[in-house]
């Protein structure tokens, strides 16, 4: 856990751990958004349905807001490599730039230059072409999205890489292993179902509350459906991705799953899962559980017999392989009581989120107002805006914290990576003033959504002018009739 | 020293001088949003003409930071960590520069305009002079230990030299953007940003002789390389002039194209001077060379191969973009 407290490490893991739970807040909003509204595009070029055009823009705007903050988290996340990993970066910077500078090329550039296109060109191009810009965006966010969890997996599960004997760094042996990381391919469907999952339910649990207020309902209405429907999707891809990357763990990873499932001794034939437990960390034992049986089992290994190694067993083994390199003195325990919560939490949560997305289809059905009627399931929608964030957290602190001691797995601890010449007092203001800026930025991004909201789909203003005085009316500033040359 | 770590060395200067070029007006337009634009209606024009294009030019410093890191990950890592604080307040200036052009346009309130106005402007100076300030101290050379740790003192940092390197880039991207400016508007807009550009370009050549200078006292560029140093600098004063006559001649294309190459020059005068370093370390024996700092040759030849298969298909639509947004906008009528 964070408990090295004020010291040059404490400090840096913090500060990496505050910027990048930031940055993924928005991150997964903007990529499935992206999605989101190019699907809402799209149908109002397939239905010629204006109502899908305002649904574009008014969501559209809501990405606009995410992107912008996005892309300014964004860049900290990649200088702080340099300014607080130093050491890290020498050493992994044969494979960990490479990912990184193809994002930027192949995926950043993409994604800047279209939402440029695609923000202020809505009267000049055909719907058509129009529509193709903001897929373009879409795709490209999801390209960095491939990119960084190459980048990210690599850490996980090191491939394709040898040691140089006279440096000791990582030098890559093979790119094509790189990208071809089995870590990767289970990482990233399961980052991107949750990225629609974040965006759907963001664009419901608001329709939600705007039907509550009896606002704008067919609008709301129709947001709705194609919220729920990409929603559905996401939460059951979501569930499936899981259970993969939960499978892959099992033999790749076997401390982070043993502490996902509470477990320090081996678990016995029967499978027992626990639904709550409480730990003594120091001792390393379950002081409480509630169990049901065989759950583990089917989540593991999908059948009823079978047993899953607990920390201890694993320890025991970490040592054996790694104490020739990296001395007896090492603690391959992690943060047991995060991982378990965490897990649980993902894991309730990628159950209810189908579930509601079914029931709210169901009552948002063409004809019927059932939906209007079933206030209560309107304010639960409203109120599970927030749950995609805290569960997109969750499941990076189980990746992240199960990595522990290891900032590479089995090459590099975390210890080792920090810069030699950060200073506790500069960490200390550098945190500070980005922990300020967060909380400015966050609550701007409430107060303008909540604005936009409020505002309705009418008062949509696409193309950056200030609104007031203007008398209600602006030309188009890239539209045709603007650029008269004298 | 192998070609293909001189062609990395060589592409990391490509993709600071397309910073640099774009940014740099980017930034100039944003100083002027306070500083030029006399009213909101003034404002949202100067701010209109980057409105598509501000963050594309912000990924050309994303390109460049991971090149960086691809390329010459001890480069990286030192400068990165040695500039810990420099760096930290480029970040904060680029957060709110950043956020201010879409935040700006949806705030109900004067005052809070004002606010994300003042953020855009203030931002942009910022990032302006920190990074002329960051490259420029970084050529004086830094306190540098034998595994490549920076560890500066107050003056390491903040000295005359680098604080004229500091105004001089800041002047050079004000009056860059000013250009910018005069190609992409009608009217008073255009007209007043000629007449500020008349009165700065003067400024600047003075800047610009104080700092060749302090290059000369402070540097070792004309010991080691006097002929290309000259040739340079003899360069960017001749590209001052011709975007001066420019301004006067109302050229705008000249002059813009011009104001953006003597940016550029800067970054060909720096890269210049490095050579076969990339750090510059007051014990020189602890200078970081070319030939250390790179990643493998295996990892520079996969990245030449993504570089070169993927940066021209960019060019196409980032040009594209432009040229889509080509024309001049009218100037508010005034107020
Ligand atoms: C709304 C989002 C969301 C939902 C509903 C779920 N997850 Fe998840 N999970 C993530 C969002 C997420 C994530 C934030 O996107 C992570 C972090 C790293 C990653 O690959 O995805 C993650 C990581 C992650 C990991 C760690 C992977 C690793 O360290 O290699 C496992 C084992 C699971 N998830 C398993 C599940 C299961 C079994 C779920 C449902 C039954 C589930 N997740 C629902
Ligand atoms: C995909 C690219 C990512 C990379 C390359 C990456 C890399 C790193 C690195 C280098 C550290 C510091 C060393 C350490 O403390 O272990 C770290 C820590 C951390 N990261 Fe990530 N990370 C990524 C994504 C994320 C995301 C998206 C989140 C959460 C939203 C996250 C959550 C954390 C947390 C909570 C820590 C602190 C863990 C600790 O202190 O041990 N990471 N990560
Ligand atoms: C799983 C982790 C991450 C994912 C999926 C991700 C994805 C994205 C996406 C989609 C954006 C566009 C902005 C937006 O849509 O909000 C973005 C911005 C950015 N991210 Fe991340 N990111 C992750 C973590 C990181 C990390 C660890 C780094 C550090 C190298 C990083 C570097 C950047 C940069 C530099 C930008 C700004 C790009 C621009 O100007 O367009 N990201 N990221």
């Amino acid at each position: 856990m964070l408990n090295a407290g004020l010291t040059v490490l404490g400090l840096s893991r913090f500060q990496f751990a505050m910027t990048t739970v930031f940055h993924f807040f928005f991150v997964p909003f903007s990529i499935g958004l992206a999605f989101v509204v190019a699907v809402m595009e799209t149908m109002y070029v397939a239905k010629k349905d204006e109502t899908y055009k305002k649904m574009a823009q008014f969501w559209g705007k809501m990405f606009l807001y995410s992107f912008a903050v996005g892309v300014v988290t964004g860049i900290i996340q990649e200088f702080q490599f340099g300014m607080n990993w130093s050491e890290y970066s020498r050493f992994m910077g044969d494979i960990f730039g490479a990912p990184l500078a193809i994002e930027a090329l192949a995926a950043f550039f993409l994604e800047s230059t279209f939402i440029g296109l695609w923000m202020f060109t809505w009267e000049r191009f055909k719907p058509r072409i129009h529509a193709l810009f903001i897929w373009l965006v879409a795709i490209g966010s999801s390209l960095s999205a491939v990119w960084i969890l190459a980048a990210n997996s690599f850490m996980q599960n090191p491939v394709g890489f040898a040691i140089n004997k006279s440096t000791g760094r990582v030098v890559m042996t093979s790119f094509s292993a790189v990208v071809k990381n089995p870590q990767l391919w289970l990482e990233l469907p399961h980052v991107l179902m949750g990225a629609g999952i974040t965006a759907s339910f963001v664009v419901a649990g608001c329709s939600a509350w705007r039907l509550l207020k009896k606002d704008h309902v067919s609008f709301y209405r129709k947001s709705l459906n194609v919220a729920l429907v990409i929603g559905l999707i996401a939460s059951l891809g979501s569930v499936a991705s899981g259970d993969f990357q939960t499978r892959y763990l099992i033999k790749e990873q076997p401390m982070k799953f043993a502490a996902m499932e509470g477990l320090y001794k081996d678990s016995t034939n029967k499978g027992e899962w626990a639904i709550y437990s409480s730990f003594n960390t120091k001792q390393h034992k379950t002081t409480s559980s509630l169990d049901v049986p065989y759950v583990l089992n089917i989540l593991s290994y999908h059948k009823f017999s079978g047993t899953v190694k607990g920390q201890n067993t694993v320890n025991k083994e970490l040592h054996a392989t790694y104490d020739k390199k990296f001395g007896k003195n090492m603690n391959y325990y992690v943060p047991t009581k995060t991982l378990f919560w965490s897990f649980r939490l993902m894991a309730v949560a990628g159950g209810l989120f189908a579930l509601v997305a079914i029931v709210g289809l169901f009552f948002n059905r063409k004809k019927s107002q059932t939906i209007m009627k079933q206030r209560w399931f309107l304010y639960i929608m409203g109120l599970m805006i927030w749950l995609p964030f805290l569960v997109n957290t969750a499941g990076w602190f189980i990746t992240e914290f199960g990595r522990y001691p290891w900032v590479v797995y089995g090459l590099l601890t975390i210890a080792d990576a920090v810069s030699p010449t950060s200073t506790v007092g500069s960490l200390l203001f550098t945190n500070i003033v980005y922990f300020l800026l967060f909380a400015g930025l966050g609550l701007v991004m409430i107060v303008l959504s909540h604005r936009a909201l409020k505002a309705g789909p009418d008062a949509v203003q696409m193309n950056g002018y200030s609104s007031e005085d203007t008398e209600g009316k602006v030309e188009d500033p890239y539209g045709t009739e603007a650029f008269n040359h004298d | 020293m192998t070609s293909a770590q001189i062609l990395w060395f060589l592409l990391i200067g490509v993709l600071f001088s397309g910073f640099f070029f774009l940014e740099g007006f980017d930034f100039g337009i944003g100083m002027a949003v306070r500083f030029f634009g006399r009213n909101t209606a003034e404002r949202d024009t100067i701010i209109q003409t980057i409105g598509p294009h501000w963050d594309g030019n912000e990924v050309w410093l994303i390109t460049a930071g991971g090149a960086m890191f691809a390329s010459f990950p001890m480069w990286y890592a030192s400068l990165f960590s040695g500039y810990y604080l420099v760096l930290f307040l480029i970040l904060v200036a680029l957060i709110f520069r950043g956020v201010s052009f879409e935040f700006r346009a949806n705030m109900k309130t004067e005052t809070w305009r004002n606010f994300w106005e003042w953020a855009a402007t203030i931002g942009s100076f910022c990032a302006a002079f920190l990074f002329g300030m960051m490259f420029t101290s970084m050529i004086e050379g830094v306190p540098m230990d034998a595994e490549g740790n920076i560890f500066g003192s107050f003056t390491t940092y903040v000295n005359w030299f680098s604080l004229v390197g500091g105004v001089a880039v800041t002047l050079m991207c004000l009056i860059h953007g000013l250009n910018f400016l005069q190609l992409k508007t009608l009217g008073t807009l255009r007209d007043r940003a000629q007449a500020w550009n008349k009165l700065l370009y003067p400024v600047l050549i003075v800047g610009e002789v104080l700092f060749v200078v302090l290059l000369y006292i402070s540097t070792d560029f004309f010991a080691k390389k006097p002929a290309s140093t000259w040739s340079i600098l003899i360069v960017l004063v001749l590209l001052t002039l011709i975007a001066w006559w420019g301004v006067l001649k109302a050229h705008n294309w000249t002059a813009f194209i011009a104001s953006g190459l003597s940016l550029i020059s800067i970054v060909v005068l720096i890269f210049n001077g490095l050579f076969p370093r990339v750090m510059i370390a007051t014990n020189s024996a602890h200078s970081i060379l070319i030939k250390d700092a790179s990643s493998s040759p295996y990892t520079l030849h996969i990245m030449t191969i993504v570089a070169f298969s993927i940066l021209p298909i960019v060019l196409v639509y980032f040009i594209w973009s432009y040229w889509v947004f080509y024309k001049r906008l009218k100037s508010p009528k005034a107020a």
